[in-house]
């Protein structure tokens, strides 16, 4: 009767395991197939470490590529858009020189979001925070609440925009983390634009990734931390 | 007398009924005339398309000039906020087939794929206020060519 038992149980195991591997690939191909990606997981935090000994005073790289990639015309006055900027910072009493580029900071409790009255601010599962133009009615009050001041709003009528990056006037924008490329697999346009690789894009949550392993051994900041915002962007050697 | 009012309300119902049949054969042979000529009518008015390579790829076209927008809606919000970028419903996809193959745009000319229609109908649509209606390949070599 024991033995019977047990082959009952080793069958229902082998058969359990046969299925498992018989069904996992075919899901996957059904979704392949089907053009279907997951979407963005939770699991995933996707931040940047940025090592400002190797961020150059003077080359603007990043910003360069940053509006080809999602094209914005580089112009910096009061009613242009800007995702990404250099700014040079000096410590007075010793002298000591920076640069580093600022950005939206992908906070884990963005203030933007807090703010926006019609929830077109979000933070995706994976910590990318976006705008939804669908719903942004461009108040602005997002760019009042956001301390990094990262956000810009469209002033002017756009037109030839990139199919993947859709822009338009009267809404707030803000960098995506080229939330477009991520998905596809890719590097932000700025992190592979950077001569002196000072951009390391990976996920904060993957404890075996590049990003994960070097914010672990190597002392970075994150700005106002005060805020306790949690951002996603870490700056290096500060 | 009961049944005389039985027998003149069975007359009345007949003469109803013949009347009736009536209506219903002019009826018949009016719809039947109808469809005979009405298609040289409609194609005289109803726009004319220029659909790029077109294809059939999510349902029938009359399917999808009825409820396109219901598609393009519900898959807006999905890729947005979840990062689910199904290629069957994107915008981008469709205009990948649709923009002519003249000038890689959906809404370039009157005949555009997206301004026939939405012309002929008086309905404008939003879209393109922020999304681009060129086809990726196409903008990409013009970016690049600049």
């Amino acid at each position: 009767m024991n033995q019977v038992d047990l082959q009952r149980r080793s069958f229902l195991k082998a058969s359990a395991g046969a299925a498992a591997i018989a069904i996992a690939p075919g899901m996957m191909l059904y979704q392949v197939a089907n053009g279907q990606t997951a979407g963005a997981s939770s699991k995933v935090r996707w931040g940047m470490l940025i090592d400002t000994t190797q961020c150059k005073t003077g080359c603007n790289e990043c910003v360069t590529a940053c509006n080809r990639e999602n094209g914005l015309s580089g112009k910096t006055g009061p009613t242009d858009s800007q995702w990404i900027r250099k700014i040079e910072i000096k410590d007075i009493s010793s002298g000591r020189e920076l640069s580093l580029p600022m950005m939206c900071q992908h906070c884990e409790h963005p203030p933007c979001v807090d703010v926006c009255p019609t929830n077109a601010s979000f933070k995706r599962a994976d910590g990318i925070v976006l705008v939804d133009k669908h719903r942004c009615i461009g108040c602005r009050y997002c760019m009042m609440a956001c301390p990094y001041k990262a956000r810009s709003f469209v002033h002017e009528p756009l037109h030839d925009q990139n199919p993947d990056v859709p822009r338009g006037k009267g809404t707030v924008e803000s960098c995506t983390l080229c939330v477009h490329r991520v998905d596809e697999g890719r590097l932000p346009a700025c992190a592979e634009a950077c001569p002196n690789q000072a951009i390391l894009f990976g996920d904060l949550n993957d404890p075996d990734s590049e990003i994960a392993r070097k914010v672990r051994s190597v002392a970075s900041v994150q700005i106002r931390a005060d805020l306790q915002l949690n951002p996603g962007v870490r700056y290096q050697g500060m | 007398m009961r049944q005389l009012r039985d027998q003149s309300a069975v007359l009345r119902t007949c003469g109803s009924l013949a009347g009736f049949l009536k209506t219903l054969s002019v009826l018949i042979v009016a719809w039947f005339a109808l469809s005979v000529f009405s298609p040289a009518q409609a194609t005289e008015t109803s726009p004319k398309l220029d659909i790029g390579k077109g294809g059939e790829c999510v349902k029938d076209p009359q399917w999808m000039r009825k409820n396109h927008m219901h598609l393009l809606k519900h898959q807006r919000d999905e890729t947005v906020r979840k990062g689910i970028r199904e290629e069957s419903a994107s915008l981008k996809n469709c205009i990948e087939c649709h923009a002519s193959t003249k000038d890689d745009s959906v809404i370039a000319r009157e005949d555009s794929f997206c301004v026939g229609c939405h012309r002929y109908e008086a309905v404008k649509p939003d879209c393109f206020e922020c999304h681009s209606g060129t086809r990726k390949s196409a903008w990409l070599r013009q970016r690049d060519g600049k």
